[in-house]
């Protein structure tokens, strides 16, 4: 499997996706804001289309269209990510806005798919190149405002009257949220990123009350469910993201039933001690 | 008398409403000032105004601090039953104004001494989502206390507590003020805790307020 190049590019991809994922997904997770994500990631599918449109890379107008959003959410208030009308509005739109850039470009259709669902065959070493670059400036930037971001994620509260350049702090979040959204969307693909965002952080916070311990367990869940899936997509010729799905709601499962079994342990540990 | 924070003339209003007009009285430094009044008389609004204050460079209010040594605990955290930081990492956001990834040896220092301090100690692992209500107010004074605050303002602290836990809280927050550097301004409308625990009471009432001083009582009057 590993003597083709665009399937060692897709795993050695997998590693910076899951890096970045394990940062980004544990303070996305933080602040409840999933339905955001989701949304960030259909502006994502509508950029891409008007990068397609406009004959600048899908990548680019990925960026440019995330970012736009991420700011115009950050200045404007946080709270506005949060009102499920906002987000059901934003959605709608991006999405039709994305359909209509790809008729326009007069694209076929399975240029559409590439978009929303990923795809590993498509992978070039350029595509790597920039996608190694792009995460590890996010990286740097989480590193140096790890601290701010932490507070700002885990205390929404606390940091809007404590934290000096709160709301500047948030707006950086979310231009990173964009950042991530347009490039791990290469290979999952835009409809799915919010899962690598959203669900092995949701399961590793089961698992641990430790911030490190839950951005590396984050981490290890996110390249699970891509090196598996990778594996399973190759033996199988079926799509990557459904198998990278399915992980991931495998071991989201897995965590919320042991969860629930320490819970009953405790509650039953605790009545014999009364 | 040193005083924190002078306010002189301050006329405040929400939409429809005038709160305060022509507002001042002044904060003792070094002591614990209860500010009292009733429901909707403005005391919230009033302490996030004076947080505000400090970068709209408002002439009707004087601080003898900076913000940076102010601290305000909100009276409404959102922290639901799966919040899923432990204590300890819970308080150490607290430590929020380095940008280096690890804590250093200073910081490491301060965050047990808080931690001993508040007597999370023996359970700054457990999550804080499970944490009854007195635990909780705990870890956000410890949160607080880790940015070293020359001021500190407490929300309705006690607002949700039994007696043991809003006795056992203020009795931490009498000691800080005993042996730190520091003021308290503590929003409340709890007359056994002011009786108790105030060293000044700040009543707001009728658009304006005014700042007694109190007598502690004693475990016997109680």
């Amino acid at each position: 499997m590993l003597q083709f190049d665009f399937m060692r590019y897709a795993f050695l991809s997998g590693i910076f996706i899951s890096l970045i994922c394990g940062l980004m997904g544990t303070f996305v997770v933080a602040r409840q804001t999933s339905f955001f994500t989701h949304t960030l990631s259909e502006i994502g599918f509508s950029g891409a289309a008007f990068g397609i449109f406009a004959g600048i890379s899908p990548l680019l107008g990925m960026i440019i269209f995330t970012m736009a959003s991420g700011l115009f959410i950050g200045i404007s208030g946080d709270r506005l990510s949060r009102r499920e009308a906002s987000i059901s509005l934003f959605s709608g739109i991006f999405i039709g806005l994305g359909i209509l850039f790809l008729s326009l470009s007069n694209k076929q259709s399975n240029y559409a798919t590439n978009i929303l669902f990923g795809s590993i065959v498509g992978i070039t070493l350029s595509n790597v190149y920039s996608l190694i670059l792009l995460s590890l400036l996010i990286i740097a930037v989480v590193a140096v405002l790890f601290r701010q971001l932490a507070y700002n994620s885990f205390d929404v509260i606390g940091s809007q009257y404590n934290q000096r350049n709160n709301l500047l702090i948030s707006i950086a979040f979310l231009c990173l949220l964009a950042l991530t959204i347009s490039i791990t969307a290469q290979i999952i693909g835009s409809l799915l990123i919010f899962v690598l965002l959203t669900i092995p952080a949701s399961a590793a916070k089961y698992f641990t009350t430790s911030l490190w311990k839950m951005i590396g367990l984050t981490t290890g869940f996110s390249l699970l469910g891509i090196w598996l899936g990778l594996y399973l997509a190759y033996t199988t010729d079926w799509p990557v993201s459904f198998f990278i799905t399915l992980i991931e709601a495998v071991i989201y499962g897995i965590a919320l039933s042991i969860h629930y079994l320490q819970g009953k342990n405790q509650a039953h540990t605790r009545s014999t001690q009364l | 008398m040193k005083t924190i924070i002078e306010v002189k003339d301050l006329n405040l209003s929400v939409p429809e409403k005038q709160l305060f007009k022509q507002l001042s009285f002044s904060v003792p430094a070094n002591k614990l000032t209860c500010m009292t009044g009733e429901n909707g008389v403005g005391k919230t609004t009033l302490a996030k105004y004076l947080l505000r204050s400090f970068t709209k460079d408002d002439q009707h209010i004087k601080f003898a601090v900076k913000r940076t040594q102010v601290q305000y605990v909100p009276q409404l955290r959102n922290i639901d039953d799966e919040f899923p930081l432990s204590i300890h990492d819970f308080v150490a956001l607290g430590l929020h104004r380095s940008h280096f990834l690890w804590h250093s040896r200073n910081e490491r220092q301060l965050l047990k001494k808080v931690l001993a301090e508040t007597q999370l100690a023996n359970i700054q692992k457990e999550a804080l989502g499970a944490a009854s209500g007195g635990e909780k107010q705990r870890a956000f004074l410890a949160q607080a206390l880790c940015a070293e605050p020359k001021l500190l303002i407490l929300d309705e602290a006690t607002a949700s507590l039994d007696k043991d836990a809003k006795h056992k809280l203020l009795q931490l927050i009498s000691k800080q003020v005993a042996e730190k550097d520091i003021t308290v301004l503590f929003i409340t409308h709890d007359n056994e805790l002011i009786a108790r625990y105030a060293d000044y009471e700040l009543i707001l009432s009728a658009q304006q307020g005014k700042l007694i001083e109190r007598e502690r009582a004693t475990d016997a009057a109680i």
